[in-house]
């Protein structure tokens, strides 16, 4: 293909227009030269010769008549061995070694590349001379860190090949040829161990897509008992500022029992990035005994960093993860935040002068998210493995009203919705999802109709609350009372959880499950009481104990000792079970 | 060598057009009319269109009048001469001191690697327990008071920048009444914290373009200072007036509005400048407090809904009083764990039960009868107002903290707090240990 070129004939703000000599084609990258520095950038629209291009850097001191540099090919990343553990930006340009050359500022028109390209890698192959391949074929593999990381025939390489040759067991850096093989043609092809891949284009290389069933587990109470989500599943996370989506995201990529974890830092705070770029190199995941940073990479796009290289962001973290889908693993890709993604849609759109929908956003916004959650799946490789990329998007919705197009337009596709409430973030109640107005289409780690009996406890608790408001707490009768003050109890010490105390930020699956027998069985007896202030104090002293109990290490002496005096607490006030509480047992 | 235009093809506003060669995306220009010169700089190229916005307006520019361009972007000049001098939105002096030309540098410029910023560490102390127990303040920290007009934001502002360790403050103002520019100089002279200050103000009666060049301004020149060593404190008052200029800008620009009339950027163009807040390795700081009035007292206002998203945290000042609801400090849990092992439980644990507080308030004045918890929670509350929340309270974190020990135990037995049995074992009035 001949490379186009072309001259800048208009510049406002991050959008340059260009007269073309030659072929572009949409999304194709172009480099704006300006004196001794070249701005990357992408075609979004043409018009006859004239594209239209967004900046990915600032566009001062552009002007007209600026030679621009097309490349014949799509935004891509670079894939292959040496992605776990880094830090890149929305381009995939790698961070820490852009501070290194560049210091405490970012400097635009520096491209540095992502895959380290000295490290050699010890490479076994799978195959040999003869053998048949295609796509996303296994050739061998490298350790990398605690994974074996596949070496794959490019994605894009979709017919059937016959190997000629593969090197024998060794070491290779990423760009040596690894293999060469033969088309139908008898065209030969030079594989490394990296390729690249189109960011906007999905990685549809696997036999076929599964069901979402087995759950990801996050360990936070609300969503795994609740709300869950499965491996392979999407679900957004939409609140106003402050309820707690960022706090939530981070304990969620340290515990979540997932392979590795993407986190794209898309348009928000700097700063939010930082702790968890400190922290992890230093907290040990106690699945591999290995840093967490082992499992993690890191897209950093944040609200000061420019505005198209945050749209391109999501697309280069939902490659990656799909990347290592591809190698049998459960990724786990968290966006935060998916408003500034579309906000950034609706900043190029408004340059271009499409006619804007609501809110100013473009009309083709529904169809553009519903096709990235899309992405996300469980799926069968061909080599009969399974593996998923999850994915959990927040949304920040302006004047944190779900009713805007970001939210509803999430709300269609996701499989689970996880609200934050400004009501109790208010009241400290973490994590914020509220428990009555989420949802989730995918199954629990307990019993459903153990699920429903608690859920309609805090059903009915929150009624009475409601009518209490109205009559008072004199004009509510004593059952109704207690019906409040289980559903109180079940939310302080159960839907609630510190995510910043050591023991209770993360529960394990089998702690919650023993946990929530013991709750059900609170939940389910019948209690007399002869006044309303004589119940009161006793959930207020239960719950008391449990929230200790909650704290205490499981299975410690404490935490044997907390539950005998719980299970002592029940017995003394307990009046048999309710009769609904039937439905529990023979289940 | 640089060409002179002498025709201007459009007027809108405060924007002008001309027909022009070899003109750069963000160049200044000097408009000269009859009354007098003006800075503006390029917002659009369009083959030779090029649209520049007028600094001190468009009003009294003739289609005659002479335009010359620069050849650089926006500067302002930066060396220790700038301490105790006070500027206009463009940089030029507001005192009676001589202009600055030396060491020109560029304003708004790239951002900080993520990669090479810090975890905030260092709590700043402001004597207010609303601040120090409930939302700490730390280094480095970007945040807004949200407020109605009326309320006294500017002199919360002016009282903490005093209290506050650092080692200089630069005062962007915007929109700003002249009182209120009179009153911060009086404040800082008065508490001898003149010769470290430097003002960037624009009042309500400056020209409206000057208004969005103050948080530029102000961060360009702390940003060079905190690469000195020195940690700066900027205080950007009143951040909507800011949002508000943008607006009219963008307006006469013709763009497609998003949100109330607001550009569809606000959000990109407010980070942009909040993000300049920062700690910087082996060198200095600067730390953001601004002020955000919102509209109608609606905190779902595309200013202070956009701010607290970018912030980090925010103060809400109603009634002369530093909320607890609504209020935040999103950095607190980097310094409260370091400064008593009851802050972090105490902070929540005050703030539940105030919140039951509110639900009995709420009740009482429905005509409900009190029941025995809710009366204790009337009293827990009126306790907390009066000794908590009340602006002239000012005492240190650990009598802070001290102090709210007591109100719980005026108010409640143990059990009743919702607090862990090990802190109430070593900090109940009574139950505390000798030290
Ligand atoms: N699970 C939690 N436990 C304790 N505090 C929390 C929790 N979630 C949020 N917070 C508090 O709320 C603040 C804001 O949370 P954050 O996740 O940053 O909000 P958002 O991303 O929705 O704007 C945090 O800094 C923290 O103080
Ligand atoms: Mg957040």
């Amino acid at each position: 293909m001949t490379k186009s070129i072309g001259k800048v004939v208009g510049v406002n703000g991050n959008m340059v227009s260009v007269e073309v000599d030659g072929n572009v084609s949409l999304n194709e990258v172009g480099y704006i030269v300006l004196n001794d520095q070249r701005l990357k950038s992408e075609v979004i629209r043409i018009q006859g010769s004239k594209a239209e291009m967004q900046v990915f850097e600032i566009t001062t001191g552009i002007g007209i008549g600026d030679p621009v540099e097309f490349t014949g090919e799509l935004l891509a990343v670079e894939l292959g061995p040496g992605l776990l553990t880094q830090i890149f930006d929305g381009l995939q340009n790698p961070l820490p070694q852009l501070a290194e050359q560049c210091g405490f500022f970012l400097q635009r028109g520096v491209y540095l590349n992502a895959l380290p390209r000295n490290i050699k890698w010890d490479f076994t192959p799978l195959v040999k001379a003869g053998d048949t391949v295609t796509a996303a074929d296994s050739l061998g593999y490298v350790p990398e860190g605690i994974f074996e990381h596949q070496i794959m025939v490019p994605f894009n390489m979709s017919e059937n090949y016959t190997v000629e040759s593969i090197v024998s067991a060794g070491s290779y850096t990423v760009e040596e040829e690894i293999a060469v093989v033969v088309d139908a043609e008898g065209v030969k092809h030079s594989i490394k161990m990296m390729f690249n891949w189109p960011v906007k284009k999905a990685i549809t290389a696997y036999a076929e897509r599964l069901k979402p069933a087995r759950p990801m587990i996050t360990k936070v109470r609300i969503i795994d008992t609740f709300l869950p989500v499965s491996l392979g599943g999407t679900y957004c996370i939409p609140g106003p500022f402050g309820a707690g989506k960022t706090v939530l995201q981070q304990v969620t990529s340290r515990h979540a029992e997932v392979d590795i974890v993407i986190i794209a830092a898309c348009g928000e705070r700097a700063g939010e990035v930082v702790e968890t770029l400190k922290e992890f190199p230093e907290l040990i995941d106690p699945k591999t005994g290995k840093s967490l940073m082992e499992r993690t990479i890191i897209i950093c796009n944040t609200s000061s960093m420019p505005v198209a290289a945050r749209e391109a962001s999501v697309y280069t973290a939902v490659t990656l993860a799909e990347y290592y889908r591809q190698m049998g693993l459960n990724c786990l890709l968290l966006a935060d935040s998916t408003s500034r993604w579309a906000q950034a849609m609706r900043e190029m759109s408004g340059r271009l002068e499409e006619i804007p929908g609501e809110e100013a956003f473009p009309a083709y916004l529904e169809s553009v998210i519903a096709s990235f959650y899309e992405r996300a799946g469980l799926v069968r490789l061909k080599n009969g493995k399974e593996g998923s990329v999850t994915i959990g998007g927040t949304v920040s919705p302006a004047g944190g009203n779900f009713e805007e197009p970001v939210t509803q337009a999430t709300l269609k596709v996701v499989g689970a919705f996880h609200g934050l409430s400004r009501e109790r973030s208010d009241a400290r109640k973490y994590p914020a999802i509220h428990p009555l107005e989420s949802w989730s289409k995918y199954p629990s780690i307990i019993n459903g109709n153990q699920i429903e009996y608690a859920r309609d406890v805090l059903f009915r608790g929150n009624e009475v609350g409601q009518m209490m408001k109205v009559v008072g707490e004199e004009g509510t009768s004593i059952d109704d009372y207690v019906i409040y003050l289980k559903a109180d109890f079940m939310d302080y010490v159960y839907l609630q959880q510190n995510s910043f105390d050591p023991v209770d930020a993360a529960v394990s699956v089998e702690r919650q499950q023993y946990v929530f027998s013991i709750l059900l069985d609170i939940l389910s007896s019948k209690f007399s009481f002869e006044i309303k202030n004589e119940a009161r104090q006793y959930f207020n002293q239960l719950r008391q104990k449990f929230l200790d109990y909650n704290g205490s290490e499981w299975q410690s002496d404490q935490f044997k000792k907390l539950e005998e005096e719980i299970k002592q607490m029940i017995e003394e006030k307990r009046n048999g079970y309710l009769a609904n509480a039937d439905k529990l047992r023979n289940s | 060598m640089r060409k002179i235009y002498s025709k201007i093809d459009a007027i809108a506003g405060n924007v002008i057009t001309v027909s022009a060669e070899n003109v750069k995306y963000g160049d200044l220009a000097v408009v000269s009319s009859s009354s007098g010169e003006s800075l503006a700089n390029v917002i659009r190229l369009n083959g030779k269109n090029v649209s520049l916005q007028v600094f001190s307006g468009g009003r009294g520019v003739s289609t005659g009048d002479e335009v010359r361009f620069l050849g650089h972007p926006m500067q302002v000049s930066f060396s220790d001469n700038l301490m105790g001098r006070i500027f206009t939105g463009s940089g030029k002096p507001r005192d009676n001191g001589p202009s600055l030309e030396e060491n020109m540098i560029e304003i708004g410029g790239p951002s900080v690697n993520p990669a090479k910023r810090i975890i905030p560490r260092n709590m700043i102390r402001t004597g207010i327990p609303m601040i120090d127990v409930f939302n700490s303040l730390v280094e480095s920290q970007k945040l807004p008071i949200f407020s109605v007009s009326g309320e006294p934001y500017n002199e919360l502002l002016a009282r903490i920048a005093m209290q506050a360790e650092v080692d200089m403050i630069i005062l962007g103002g915007m929109g700003l009444k002249y009182d209120d520019y009179l009153f911060f100089k009086e404040t800082l002279e008065n508490g001898g914290a003149m010769s470290r200050t430097i003002f960037f103000v624009h009042t309500a009666a400056d020209p409206i373009v000057e208004c969005l060049l103050v948080p530029d301004m102000s961060l360009a020149v702390a940003e060079k200072f905190a690469l000195k060593g020195k940690k700066v404190l900027v205080l950007l008052t009143d951040m909507t007036n800011f949002s508000d200029a943008m607006k009219e800008i963008a307006i006469t620009m013709e763009q497609v509005p998003s949100n109330r009339g607001y550009p569809g950027d606000l959000y990109s163009q407010l980070a942009s400048r909040y993000e300049k807040a920062v700690d910087f390795e082996g060198a200095g700081s600067i730390t953001i407090l601004a002020v955000t009035t919102m509209p109608g007292d609606d905190v779902t206002h595309p200013v202070p809904d956009n701010t607290g998203y970018i912030t980090e945290g925010q103060y809400y000042l109603r009634n002369g009083r530093i909320e607890p609801f609504g209020s935040l400090s999103r950095l607190k849990q980097m310094v409260n764990k370091d400064t008593r092992d009851d802050h972090r439980a105490l902070m929540d644990g005050m703030i539940k039960l105030y919140a039951s507080y509110k639900e009995s308030l709420e009740k009482k004045s429905m005509g409900f009868k009190m029941s025995e918890w809710d009366i204790k929670l009337l009293k827990y509350g009126e306790l907390f107002e009066a000794e908590m929340m009340d602006l002239s309270v000012n005492i240190p974190l650990e009598k802070a903290l001290d102090r709210g020990w007591s109100i719980l135990a005026e108010s409640f037995t143990p059990d009743e707090t919702g607090l862990r049995t090990e802190l109430i074992n070593k900090f109940w009035p009574g139950n505390k240990e000798e030290n």
